[in-house]
This record gives C-alpha cells, structure tokens and sequence, in this order.
C-alpha cells in the first residue's frame, strides 16, 4: 500500500468514526466532509427458522430440518464478512437480529455474527442491537444470555392476549408466556423492550381491541408496534376465511381500531413516529428509522434484503440486494462461493428518491427539507411536489402538509398514505428523469460474469 | 361458396340467349320465413333439383354463417339464383330472389319482395307461426303478392301440420288447402312446391318493348370490379356498354357486365323484361346502388320505381378501440364492413373516457349485432361497444334555432346537442309496433314486461288453442336494451318477436346528468323519458358506485334532471388505507404495487377531485354482455 493511499484510509476511517460518534450523538447534520451514508450501515440479520407455522405468515421461514446451528453459525459470520468488505462500511450504527423466529437461534450465535460485526467495523457499545423474541418460555430463558452475547434490546412478538386468538393464529405461545416474558424483558433491558401487537383478527371487535390494548398498557414497556392483520395469499387464515369458516373485520371496522389505538396510545404517553408505531420516553427504534430515513443497511441470512453501495468493488450506485431464499441452498451458496447473493438490482437515481418517499412518508415527521436534500441535491420538496395540482388539493384538504420543515401527512392523511403515495410518485416521475441507461439489463450481464469478492 | 356446379346446357354457351324466355314463362320469387324454419333448406333443395347445384353435396348454408346469424336464423346477404324448370313440356325461367330474414332489413325484403309476384311463406310443422312469420307475411300481403304457405319438417316426430294449418288460417286467412306440406330435409314434396311456383305465381307484368327500367334490390363490393348490384327488370332491355343512369344519385355509368346468378355469376349479352341478374358499371362505392334504386337508359329517362327510401339509422352506438394504439386497425375493419352494408352510418365520435371512436347508425338492434360481430371475427381485438341509442326528434320553437338548424324538426343523436325544453314545443321519440308470440303460459309475465316498457297492447289474439299474438306500441328505445333477451328468458325461449318501425311520437324527454361530488360527467348524459329517470338513474348511479375504487374523499354519485337530484349513491371514502408494516425487505414489493397504482392512476380520468378508472365508464356505457 502506497504512502498516500494509507495516510488517506487512516483519514476515511477517522472520519468515518467521526461521524460514527456523531450518529450516536444524536448530531449527524448536513455538511460532513464526506457524505456519511456510505460509511454508515444498519445491519439486519436474518434467521430463517421457526418452529412451526403461523396461520396468517407468509414470510420466508423454514422449519429446521436438523440441528445446523454450528454450519449456519459460521456461514452468517461468513456472509458478515463478505458483506462488510464489499460495502466498505466502517460503522454499523444498529444491528437488528430478525426471522423468521431469531430467538430460537443459540445466543452464542448471536455473539460470533456480533463479534465479527465487530471485527470488521466499528460497533460502538451503544449502539441498538435488538432480536425478535417470540414468548415462548424457551425464548425467555435465554434473555439474559442474548444481552451477554450483546443484545440490548427486544421486540416481543406479543399478538394478542386472548388465548384462543392465540390458537387461531397458530402461535406457539400463550397470554401467561407473553406477559411473563415482557416482564423478564424488562428486567433484563429497562426502557428498551418493544411489544408486537395485532389487530383486526378474527372475531375482534373494537371494544375487545380497546380493552385488550389497555391491558398491555400495563405491562409493556416503552415501544409499541401494532399491525392489522392482512390475509396474505397462500397461508392457511387465508384459505379459512376464503372458506367461510372464519372473518375478519370489515375495513370500517379495522380503520376504527387503528384509530382508538392511536388515540389510546396517545393518551399513554406514547407518540406515533411511524404507521405502525409508538414510543415513550424517546424509545424510538434507531434500527428501524434508518430504515425510514433511507439509510443503507446490509442484510445477513436467507431471504434477507439490503440497500448499499458496493464501495469495495468500485460501485458508486446503491444496490437493492436480496439473498438466496432457502436455507439450505443459501448455505451451500455461502460455502462454496463466499456470498449468498442471489439478485442485486442497480437503483437510478429516481428509483431511490422513489424508496426515500415511500419509506419517509411512513414517519410522522415525514421528509425533512435537509433529509430530502441528501438524495436530490438538485431539486428540492417544493420544486418536486409544491406545483402538482392534486399535492395542492391533498394540502388543501389536510391530509399533507409542506412547509418549512418538510414534507409530512397529518394525522388523518398517514392513515390514508396508500392512497397519497401513488399521486406523490407519479410527480416525482415526471420531475425526475428515469436513469437512461436500463441498469437492470446491464446488471444482468455483470450478475452472471462477476463473482463478489 | 359452392363447389359443384353442373351447368344447364344451355347456360354452358358463354352467351345465353335469354330472349328465348318470354315473360309469361318467368316467374319471380322469394322465400319467406321465421327463423330456423327451414328457408336455405328448401332454397337448396330447388336449386339441386333445377340443376343449379349438384345433389351429391350435402348443401348445407352454413358455411360463413355468424353466430348471430345462427341463433337469430337470418342471412344478412341475399342469394338469388336464377333455376330454369321445365313444366309439362315448357323451360321455365324461375327467379329465386333470396330476402334478408328479419325485419330490421324489412325494408330491404320490401325492396327485394317487390321485385316478386308471389312467396313461399315456410311455417315450421312443430313451432307454427311465429313473430317473424307475421311479420313477412304483412310485408307480402301488402305488396300483393300471390302467397303460398309451405309447411316445412313435416318428418319431425312432434310436427303437427293440422294444427300449423289452422293457425295459417286463422291468422292469415288463407284456406288450409293451400298449405303444402314438405320435408325440405329430406325433398318430400318439393317438386310440388316447384309446380306450384309456375301454377300459382303469375308472371311480372312487364314489357320487353317498354323502355329500360330495372329495380336494385342488393348489391356487394368486389375489388376487382366495383359494385355488383343485382337488378330485376321490369321493362325493356339492357346490354353490355349501354350508358345507364341511377335515378337516386342522377349519375351515370356504362354497364360492364352482365348476367344471371345461377347462383354464381353467369355472364350474358342481356337482359330482358322480368329476369333477375346481376350488373357491374363502374361503381365504386356501394352507396350509389342503394337498394330500391331504379335504373334507366341515359337516352330514356323513365319515371322511378315508388317507395325509394335511403336506409335510415334507427339505432345507435358507440364503438371505441380498448387501446387508442388499436384506433387504425379498427378503423380500416369498419370500412372494410361498410363496403358492403351502405345502411351503417359512420361518424367520427370522441369520448373524454374512452377516447377517439365513431358512432354507428344501424337500421335495427339485429343489424347492430350482426355488424359487431363481424367487426369481431373481422378484428379480433377487443372493442367497446356503447349500450345502443335511438334518435329523438325535436320541433323547435325558437325562432333562431329554426334559422340555425333550417328545419323546425331536428334529430338529436348526441344528449349534448339535446335542445333545452324552453326552445322546443315537443320532443319526440321513435314508436315500434311490436309482435309477440308465446304459449299463453307466459301472457301474465309479458304482458307487464311490456307494461314495464310503456308498451300500449293494441290487440291480443289466440292463434290456436295454447299460442298467443300480442302486438304493442312501444317506444324503440324500450326495447333497444334487453328486450328481446328478457322475453327469451322469462318464456324459456319460447316467445318469438319482431317489430317494425311505426313513425315517431310526442314524448316527454328530458335530459339526465350524472354527477360525481357535483361536477357533471359529459360523458355519462342521457336522455331518457321522465317516467323512466328514476330507475335509469338509479341504475346508472349503481353501476358507477360498484366501479368507482373508495378513494379519500367521500364520493356523491348522483343523477339530476336540471338541478333536482334524483337519484343518490354514495361511495364512502377509505378510513384507512396504509400497509401496516414496511421495513427494510418490504420496500421492493411494496413499491411494485404503489407504481402499478401509480400507472393506473395516469390512466383515470380525474373528474373534480375523484379520479375515475376507464372501466367503470365502460361499465355504465357498454352494452350489457349476452
């Protein structure tokens, strides 16, 4: 390594962790020497094993077969590696440990993908590591194992506190193990344990949802995520109600329940800051917010999904990027090539100001001008949005606001942002030039030759 | 269309000498017929048996035939043939002149019956007299031809000729005697009916010394030659080169070609008094031979053949490409299809929802389905066809609109033209008279489907013990729509009906708009009689609330007359509308859906604040799927 290229890498990287410090900081701004997004990552990783089946999921998961914990062990350090060295990321500011079910993986996998997290860039202690635990009471005897490996905070996939929705749902446990397993969560990282909710089940009414919601109020800790049922095709919920022999409630119904939910949650102290969820005392998912902000984040494990600059292989663009699907050959994959890559899909510049307006408009501070600005340095919120005739007319009936601090839905319009996104999307389409060159048919060429690493 | 073809000797010479036929051994006619009651049977049974066409093959007509042709019976082109018969030792020149089958062409079967002296009126051995049977045998009768009923599938188990003969009677007033009862299938009789032909019909009246006169009663576009106009001569005689003159347009030709339909092209030198043939002189487009045109001798103008009406649209409908990209291909299909119908009126037409298109006259809702289904087999990709229109009339009041228009009584095709009731003294609307025939099981129910359609019953008889004939006046765009498909349906297919023009009446129409949040939808204005608004805007407003996506804003549908609503439907705004989760793997699937709407949106026509989808403007405009 020549002189110069080494005073300049010892320069990046100081000034990758500049901005590392910064970014737990809370101060990252505008105006760094370097644009910090290509330094910094989220990392997801992803396990794809449950135990069984949900009736309502349709998430790539996999029933383990046998115990290859020790070979998928090795093959997520692995594909750490290979990942961290190709984005040339020097700080991951978030690790999110998620399934399939994670917390049926042995904690000492945990700390060797953390390890090597480590290893590879910088992972300050503080940093939001979070695993998905489901309430089992298997999964909450290792609680405490997981924060020895590293994890400092968990997402409870809670549900429901009614038993037989319980059993409908197919979930492995009961009310009793959830509730339990909150409280163990709690002792083990106070203020940072989040609750997974669900509504809109079968049979639910909305003062049965309301009652339930204040029970867990009672118990939860500082974050909430609630989600609405939906019947995904191909999963048996789907095929039950398709036959008649359940229901779920009618659109009115489900619409009522995310707004007392919103309102109930609001009068608990807890503040929307995306669709689907709620914190207090500041216990915002960092992990997940990278997500909204449209950060890079590398994605670990089968299925998993990442959004990145393959710095480490001279790329300037960010790549969407998925990994092979099924466990098995995403290991062989692993073993034999390096990586577990199955598909990386160039974005043009439009494609990921379109992600950036999908992902921010999710958060109820929406798109900041300075936010907006770190992907469209040429044309800003206003220029963009401010002249199309139907953004008037969704600001002029309340459902958007733009005005100096950004772009953002008001109350009422987040529960609507389906129906604003598309209007949204086609003005940033006739703003933005599509990228001329048809990048997917070029990456095709280069997916089949090249070998990552 | 047919393969073997056995010449008559003496059609074999290249040059016929058709002056060898005196009138009085010419007879002209047609065959008659409800649908499926055996008329191409029996007219190729004639022609196997004169000659014309070989025995050995099975003559089936159906080659070609449109579905609509098959389930309604009727052939859209004529075929004329001309059989030579000898009869008790003398050639006999008979003229088959084939008729369209259905009565929206019942004034080309007047055209072509009055080019006859008698019919063959077939009436089915089992089924009896059905509506078109009336039909066809008014037309006959008050053309004063020589009818001789025929009663056809006589080898069928259920026939019943006796029955079938007492209804002939009853409803036609001819004695029972007369009937000939054949099986056409199988040639029992047939022979009879040829006898007959020669015995009962008389021959035309007509003069070779007279000057030229030939009456158009078809014609077909031919590439190669122009117009072919097939022409019966009621006097005097043509050749090749003679300069003739079209008395509807005064223009003038030279006759190329001439010759008998045998029922291939047969070229002669002539033609005289009382034959049928066919002509070709230089004609290019199919308008200048409109049926019921009359021919003459530039150097001997004669005075026209009575009753020359051009074809006059009575239905409308729209016609849009699926793709405007399709807008070219489905033009030329059209004018391809009107080369050879001069009755279908085109006129350029453009819809804010559906784009560029035309708007189509036929002269009846048959005609319509015919064309559509040639446009169909012709051009197979997908068309929108508008639910069918009629064409009001308004006589003015206003002064200045009378200058304007340089007429008192104006046609009002497009609701936007409709003149405002303060400028007119009446609208007026286009009457059908109606006939039904069913087993009288079902009178009850027709009977308040026609009330349902503001029919006025103007008599009811039993033409046998269980058959029942009701005729009713009704306006033609009651039953433009569904009529016909809710009888069918509601008598198990049993009643028959038809219907023929019956002149225009005073109406109270008023023009209906259809408003979304307020704003007025041009497209989806109408005009409809006030006794009729309420239901068909309700109707509409239902139509427009089950094709309208929920969208964030509530939605007013409402139909108006004026600025009274009369009808309401409300489409309620999205609550909620908001994927619940969406983290880092979500995004690529979750924006593949959020473009795809995107697209679609491109695509709506945004009416006020409510974006409107395409189909749910083809969902209200369309003719209702058979």
């Amino acid at each position: 390594m020549s002189k110069s290229v080494r005073i300049k890498t010892a320069w990046t990287k100081m000034n990758s962790l500049l901005q590392c410090t910064k970014w737990q900081a809370g101060q990252l701004h505008q105006g760094c020497l370097i644009a910090p997004h290509f330094f910094l990552s989220s990392f997801l990783l992803q396990w794809p094993y449950c135990l069984r089946r949900c009736s309502y999921c349709n998430f790539n998961k996999y029933i383990p077969r046998s115990d290859n914990n020790h070979i998928m062990t090795e093959c997520l350090q692995q594909e750490t590696e290979t990942l961290l060295q190709l984005s040339q990321v020097s700080c991951i500011t978030s690790v999110f440990f998620g399934g399939g079910t994670p917390s049926l993986a042995h904690p000492s996998t945990i700390a060797a993908v953390l390890e090597t997290v480590s290893r590879r860039a910088h992972l300050s202690d503080k940093a939001e590591v979070t695993l998905e635990v489901n309430p089992t009471p298997a999964g909450m005897s290792k609680l405490e194992d997981y924060c020895r490996a590293g994890v400092n905070r968990f997402s409870i996939g809670v549900q429901s506190l009614q038993d037989e929705d319980l059993k409908i749902l197919e979930r492995d446990h009961n009310t009793q193990n959830a509730l339990q397993t909150v409280v163990e969560a709690r002792r083990q990282c106070p203020g940072r344990v989040s609750v997974d909710v669900m509504f809109g089940r079968p049979k639910q009414s909305v003062e049965s949802w309301e009652r339930e919601l204040s029970e867990l109020l009672k118990v939860c800790d500082d974050h909430v995520s609630l989600y609405q049922l939906t019947l995904e095709r191909g999963t048996q919920l789907f095929k039950q109600v398709q036959r008649g022999e359940l229901s779920v409630p009618a659109d009115d119904v489900t619409a009522a329940m995310y707004q007392s939910a919103r309102r109930i949650l609001h009068e608990h102290g807890f503040l929307q800051y995306e669709v689907s969820n709620f914190a207090r005392h500041n216990a915002v998912s960092h992990h997940n917010m990278s997500y909204w902000k449209g950060r890079q984040y590398i994605g670990v494990g089968p299925g998993a999904h990442g959004r990145f600059v393959p710095r480490g292989e001279g790329g300037v663009m960010r790549e969407a990027r998925t990994q092979t699907l099924e466990p098995d050959v995403w290991i062989h994959e692993v073993q034999q090539r390096g990586h577990g890559t199955r598909r990386r899909i160039q974005l043009g510049p439009l494609e990921l100001l379109e992600e950036v307006l999908l992902m921010g408009m999710r958060m109820t501070e929406g798109i900041t001008h300075q936010h907006w600005q770190l992907f469209s340095s040429q044309m800003g919120l206003d220029e963009v949005f401010g002249t199309s005739m139907e953004v008037q007319e969704l600001l002029k009936s309340g459902h958007l606001i733009l005005d100096d601090r950004g772009l953002r839905c008001s109350w009422d319009g987040l529960a609507l942002l389906d129906s604003i996104l598309p209007a949204l999307l086609l003005e940033l389409g006739n703003r933005i030039p599509e990228n001329p060159q048809s990048h997917r048919v070029a990456n095709a060429q280069k997916e089949k030759t090249s070998t990552l690493v | 269309t047919r393969l073997f073809v056995i010449l008559f000797p003496f059609a074999l010479k290249d040059a016929v000498d058709l002056s060898k036929f005196p009138v009085e051994r010419i007879r002209n006619f047609s065959i008659i017929a409800h649908i499926d009651h055996g008329k191409s049977t029996l007219a190729d049974r004639l022609l196997e048996m004169t000659g014309a066409i070989a025995k050995t093959e099975k003559n089936k007509q159906v080659l070609d035939k449109l579905q609509v042709e098959r389930e309604r019976g009727i052939t859209v082109k004529a075929q004329t043939a001309s059989l030579f018969y000898s009869h008790q030792g003398q050639q006999y020149l008979l003229n088959l002149i084939d008729t369209p089958g259905h009565v929206d062409f019942s004034y080309e079967v007047s055209r072509s019956i009055s080019a006859c002296q008698g019919v063959l009126l077939i009436v089915d051995a089992n089924q009896g007299i059905q509506a078109q049977t009336v039909a066809n045998f008014y037309l006959a009768f008050e053309a004063q031809l020589t009818i001789i009923p025929v009663i056809n599938k006589i080898d069928l188990k259920n026939a019943d000729p006796d029955r079938v003969e007492a209804q002939i009677e009853k409803v036609f007033d001819i004695p029972r005697e007369e009937c000939i009862r054949i099986s056409a299938k199988l040639g029992t009789n047939v022979e009879r009916v040829l006898q007959e032909v020669v015995n009962r019909i008389p021959p035309p009246e007509v003069s070779t010394d007279d000057p030229f006169k030939a009456l158009v009663f078809d014609s077909t576009f031919d590439h190669y030659r122009g117009v072919v106009a097939n022409i019966a001569l009621f006097g005097g005689q043509v050749k090749k080169g003679d300069r003739i003159v079209s008395a509807h347009l005064g223009k003038a030709y030279e006759v190329n070609e001439l010759g008998l339909l045998r029922p291939d092209e047969r070229p002669t030198d002539r033609l005289y008094a009382g034959q049928v043939g066919y002509m070709v002189a230089g004609m290019k487009d199919v308008k200048e031979a409109q049926i019921g045109d009359t021919l003459y001798l530039q150097q001997q103008p004669v005075e026209a053949l009575p009753g020359f009406k051009p074809a006059k649209p009575m239905v409308f409908a729209g016609m849009y490409p699926m793709d405007q990209s399709e807008y070219t291909g489905l033009r030329s299909a059209i004018e391809r299809l009107t080369l050879n119908d001069s009755s279908v009126t085109v006129q350029r037409d453009s819809s804010l929802a559906l784009g560029a298109g035309w708007r189509l006259g036929f002269l009846g809702l048959l005609h319509m389905e015919v064309f559509n289904q040639r446009l169909e087999q012709e051009y197979n990709a997908s068309v929108i066809v508008t639910a069918p229109t009629v064409p009001y009339k308004a006589v003015l009041s206003s002064a200045k609109l009378i200058k304007e228009h340089g007429s008192e009584e104006i046609t009002i095709v497009n609701p936007a033209q409709f003149p405002d009731r303060s400028l007119v003294s009446e609208y007026l609307e286009p009457m059908v008279v109606g006939t039904i025939l069913s087993p009288d099981t079902y009178t009850g129910k027709i009977m308040s489907l026609c009330m349902n359609r503001r029919g006025v019953q103007k008599n009811m008889v039993y033409i046998d013990d269980h058959r029942v004939m009701m005729k009713y006046l009704f306006p033609l765009n009651e039953i433009v729509v569904d009529f016909y498909d809710l009888l069918k349906s509601m008598s198990s297919g049993y009643a028959s009906f038809d219907y023929e023009n019956a002149g225009y009446q005073a109406a109270d129409l008023i023009k209906m708009d259809i408003l979304l949040n307020g704003r007025s939808v041009e497209e989806l204005t109408t005009i409809v009689h006030r006794e009729r608004a309420y239901s068909a805007g309700k109707a509409m407003c239902e139509k427009l609330k089950d094709s309208i996506p929920r969208q964030m804003f509530e939605i007013a549908v409402q139909a108006a007359i004026g600025s009274k609503i009369i009808a309401r439907e409300t489409i309620k705004a999205y609550r909620k509308n908001v994927l619940a989760k969406c983290y880092g793997g979500d995004i690529t699937r979750k924006m593949k859906l959020l473009k795809k709407q995107a697209e679609g949106k491109k695509k709506m026509r945004r009416i006020g604040n409510v974006d409107v989808p395409k189909d749910a403007f083809i969902n209200v405009l369309k003719r209702k799927d058979k």
